[in-house]
């Protein structure tokens, strides 16, 4: 029942996921960052099984910052989503695999592009220009299917969030009371209220 | 039950030198060891007697009848648990201790398997200990929960039971978190867990504010535990509580959530008040 949603624009990346945690019918936090810094330039978010997610994001920024100090320059988007998803796909087959839901968001410091890789829990990857993992996939994808286009700005990108905000609110069962909104871009990763959106 | 334990157990011949597929499983620098069960996959072998998901008849039942509750505020942090524990529609005792006092400033609480609980909590002791003779300083709650929450991870799936609450005073000022057998761990200023958590959850949310009293925190503990006894089958017998302070754990007397029903109703008479039991005690 996690919101996890992300969308591309010119230059930038936006992660959005609900701040719940849920155990049986009870709400126990309100306010937890589903979300894993792996650089400054680089935010992975993670939902799926209770203590596979926070175990495997702790083991995959370790991992990415050993990189960072070892070669003194960091991963870029596209070589950490294939890390993760090699790492994901080895478990797959072992004693235990990681049952994570993956959204990979990065800005490359070079190139300035910017990049949205989706993994699922079978280590399925796709680089994509919008993605949701989840129930809320089922509302959402209809939604930045019809408003997306190529080269939004930062204003375009929360007006089409909101509207998914409004879909949920609207017609899922289960109310968000409120979300993580993360932007990364040239500058580094950043975040935003509802309210300020 | 018998061929089930026995299954289970390795025979005097099943030594760790003449590795079956099961052999012995060392928990990662603890010293502490014990025997997995024998066969190929011993995670998918316990899995088909304790799955909650299973519907075989064999299945080892986890009762998770109980309300504990746990909220950091000003003064440190309050720990509360009922004491009934039940074995199908039966209650086995009143007066279990559902607070397990790993070291003189931390405290963790009981809920699911009671074993599971009290034997990974005393190893989390053993580890706090050890640490604090390693780095010559106190362990932080974090650091506590963070190692209790590997111990059982390692585990998962295996048929481990335990949602437990670990409480403490460190150099950030008081800590709490909760813990489950899931591999789940998370911090938050209030928690209540086990089958009335939701009925303490109801009496917690609408009281509870940071800056309270001390007394207005044992209140408040003692009523939600209270009330969660009230409604919840499950959940009974006696009050138990403790304030975790900056120098460590008090524990509180007990009390009777029988008898605290007729305080917070002074309203209820029996109909033979005079000759009852409790007559003299409302009297005072």
């Amino acid at each position: 029942m996690d919101a996890q949603f992300a969308i591309t624009g010119r230059d930038f990346v936006v992660s959005v996921t609900d701040k719940a945690i849920v155990h049986s019918i009870v709400r126990m936090k309100n306010n937890q960052d589903k979300t894993c810094r792996l650089s400054s330039h680089t935010l992975m978010s993670v939902t799926g099984e209770a203590g596979d997610t926070s175990n495997f994001a702790e083991y995959i920024q370790g991992n990415v910052r050993l990189y960072s100090v070892r070669n003194s320059q960091d991963m870029a988007p596209s070589e950490t989503a294939n890390f993760i998803r090699n790492e994901l796909a080895t478990a797959l087959r072992s004693r235990k695999p990681y049952q994570v839901n993956l959204l990979v968001a990065g800005v490359d410091r070079n190139s300035g592009e910017a990049s949205l890789y989706w993994i699922d829990y079978l280590a399925a990857m796709a680089k994509v220009p919008y993605a949701a993992h989840g129930y809320c996939a089922y509302f959402l994808y209809a939604v930045m299917d019809r408003e997306y286009t190529q080269n939004i700005t930062l204003e375009q990108a929360f007006v089409i969030i909101k509207k998914c905000f409004a879909v949920l609110k609207e017609r899922f069962m289960v109310d968000f009371p409120d979300f993580t909104i993360k932007v990364i871009d040239q500058s580094g990763t950043r975040e935003y209220a509802v309210a300020d959106i | 039950m018998n061929r089930i334990a026995e299954q289970l157990t390795l025979s005097a011949s099943d030594s760790p030198n003449n590795q079956l597929d099961g052999g012995s499983s060392n928990i990662c620098g603890t010293g502490v060891q014990f025997e997995l069960a024998s066969g190929n996959n011993p995670a998918a072998f316990t899995q088909q007697y304790t799955d909650v998901k299973s519907e075989r008849d064999a299945r080892i039942k986890m009762d998770h009848g109980t309300t504990t509750l746990a909220f950091k505020f000003k003064h440190g942090v309050l720990v509360a648990t009922d004491s009934r524990a039940t074995s199908g529609n039966v209650i086995a005792s009143q007066s279990v201790k559902k607070v397990i006092e790993i070291n003189p400033y931390l405290l963790g609480t009981m809920a699911g398997g009671a074993a599971d609980c009290s034997f990974w909590e005393r190893v989390l002791g053993m580890e706090c200990r050890l640490y604090e003779l390693r780095n010559k300083k106190r362990i932080s709650v974090a650091a506590a929960s963070k190692l209790l929450a590997n111990l059982v991870y390692r585990y998962k799936g295996m048929g481990l039971s335990m949602g437990t609450m670990v409480a403490g005073w460190d150099e950030s000022g008081p800590g709490l978190y909760y813990v489950d057998s899931e591999g789940q761990r998370v911090v938050n200023d209030l928690f209540s867990v086990g089958s009335g958590s939701t009925f303490a959850y109801g009496v917690l949310d609408s009281h509870y504010r940071f800056d309270m009293s001390v007394d207005e925190a044992k209140d408040l503990g003692r009523r939600a535990i209270y009330h969660a006894t009230h409604r919840d089958a499950y959940s009974g017998g006696i009050v138990r509580m403790y304030w975790v302070k900056e120098d460590g754990w008090v524990a509180y007397p007990l009390e009777d959530v029988g008898e605290l029903y007729f305080r917070y109703h002074p309203e209820i008479k029996l109909t033979h008040a005079a000759e009852s039991p409790l007559a003299a005690q409302r009297a005072a």
